[in-house]
């Protein structure tokens, strides 16, 4: 049974020698620090001396990189490829709506240093990947994980195993999230808690799931939290821990994390000794080629609005959720995809019928459904409602 | 036995909503099986074709995970709680 007596006791992440001196500047900015024992001059050295590489910056990595920065976390490298979008500013509370387009690691980077300039701030414009991963990690003493993918995930866990590096873990799922920290004092890495990524389409993302926006920045501060005290070497990280929180009940659990002997990465025999292809482990290239959906007769939303216009007698089933009905419809009738087994006898064989949703993948699926139910006549919207936004009426909104 | 099965939250559509489901069971192996008797959507996203439980899936007694107890075997007390823990990523549609 993991406990504590079971992982070392933890020392301090760090590789430098801590510098030798904080500036009479330093010292009145970090005075709230130094004036308590668990910190005090010792950690607060320790924290200048640190270099945290932070991977996003994004819901999890908004509150992360504000409180490394607030804290003094000497170096802090932050990777991102991505722009700022409007639908970001429901959690990624590190932009202004200014930086709309904007590199997300620009906008961040002037963020953290505006809060704190004495820290640098390294940035990595760029996708991370098997052929850069190891080359962008080796130079820190501590990973955060604030990605929003299985594929980068993995990779990050491998690459942090492969290097020796504690990598600090967040997800998060609409109001739920975990935490924990992998890879550390003989530990359990990520793949010892999930050897393996789930399927492509089993697990929604925020975009397809929604996730309240606060969510991230709560499980973001543990990971800051989580971080800070592996540089100044207090406290009980979340080692051999699986921390789970549910905002809606406003819940904390923990389970206990075990390392697996049989790891094929931080195990005893590992089988994974060098960075392999994400995508192709995570299944993402197999679902770009073969997708089931693409059996399904389509028709575009313009093809569409061109047989409405003429009279022809379509029915227009909407498979998606009550709420998203409410955002925005085209008149359909509304069977939720999970119902649809339920309530097919609502449906008239003989019609022609044109399934949509939001974007055109729960539609393919409802599609298939009624195909193989009997339903000769069935057409998926391609693009779903966001298309029919772009290419036919632009006075439905985008969600 | 009377057992607590804690739902995560991607899962919940398959079961009716619920976070949580109170059933009898004397092991995790029956809980399991009574939980995918009464949500049937749940049974593909537990268990793979061949009727393994999915390694992204977790299962928890309490707060052991099931894999270093007696797996499905694990026997179940009065008032213990199955957890599913599955693996999440938030974010990106890729």
């Amino acid at each position: 049974m993991a406990s504590k007596t079971d992982i070392a006791a933890p020392k301090p992440a760090t590789t430098a020698q801590p510098p030798l001196s904080l500036s009479k500047e330093e010292v009145l900015r970090y005075s709230r620090h130094l004036i308590m024992p668990e910190v005090g001059m010792d950690g607060q050295l320790k924290l200048k001396a640190a270099k945290v590489l932070c991977i996003g910056t994004g819901g999890l990595g908004a509150p992360l990189g504000q409180y490394l920065a607030a804290a003094g976390v000497g170096r802090i490298g932050l990777v991102d490829f991505d722009k700022v979008d409007l639908t970001n500013l429901q959690r990624q509370i590190l932009f202004s709506t200014n930086d709309v387009n904007r590199p997300k690691i620009q906008a961040a980077a002037e963020r953290l240093c505006g809060l704190n300039p004495d820290i640098q701030i390294d940035t990595f414009e760029t996708m991370l990947t098997s052929a850069n991963a190891l080359d962008i990690l080796k130079d820190y003493d501590i990973v955060v994980d604030g990605t929003d993918n299985f594929a980068t995930r993995y990779l990050v866990n491998d690459a942090c195993v492969l290097l020796g590096k504690p990598n600090v873990y967040g997800s998060i799922f609409r109001f739920e999230g975990q935490a924990s920290v992998f890879g550390y004092s003989n530990g359990p890495c990520y793949r010892c808690l999930y050897p393996e990524p789930p399927p492509p389409g089993l697990v929604p993302s925020c975009a397809e799931g929604g996730v309240l926006g606060v969510l991230p920045g709560i499980v973001g501060s543990i990971q800051a939290a989580e971080t800070l005290k592996l540089i100044i070497g207090k406290g009980e990280p979340l080692v051999g821990r699986l921390l789970l929180f549910d905002a809606l009940s406003m819940k904390f659990r923990e389970l206990k994390l075990r390392k697996n002997p049989d790891c094929p990465v931080c195990g005893a025999r590992p089988t994974v000794t060098k960075l392999i292809d994400y995508s192709e482990f995570c299944g993402v290239r197999g679902e770009e080629t073969s997708a089931p959906a693409s059996t399904v007769p389509e028709i575009t939303p313009r093809e569409l609005k061109a047989r409405l216009d003429r009279g022809d007698n379509l029915f227009i089933l909407d498979v998606r959720e009550p709420h998203e009905y409410q955002i925005c419809n085209i008149g359909g009738y509304l069977i939720p995809l999970g119902d649809l087994s339920k309530r097919v006898n609502e449906l008239d064989s003989s019609r022609e019928i044109v399934a949509h949703c939001r974007s055109g993948k729960r539609s393919a699926e409802a599609s298939e459904f009624l195909r193989q139910s009997g339903f000769r006549k069935v057409l998926n919207l391609k693009g779903g409602i966001l298309a029919w936004s772009d290419e036919v009426d632009p006075s439905v909104p985008k969600y | 036995m009377a057992v607590k099965v804690i739902i995560p939250t991607p899962l919940r559509s398959y079961a009716g909503k619920q976070a949580s489901v109170e059933l009898q069971a004397a092991t995790v192996a029956e809980a399991l099986s009574a939980l995918t008797a009464k949500f049937g959507d749940l049974k593909k996203h537990l268990y793979s074709d061949d009727g393994c439980l999915r390694s992204f899936v977790n299962v928890y007694v309490n707060d052991e995970d099931i894999r270093y107890l007696q797996k499905d075997q694990t026997r179940l007390n009065e008032g213990d709680t199955v957890s599913i823990v599955p693996s999440i990523a938030g974010g990106s549609r890729r």
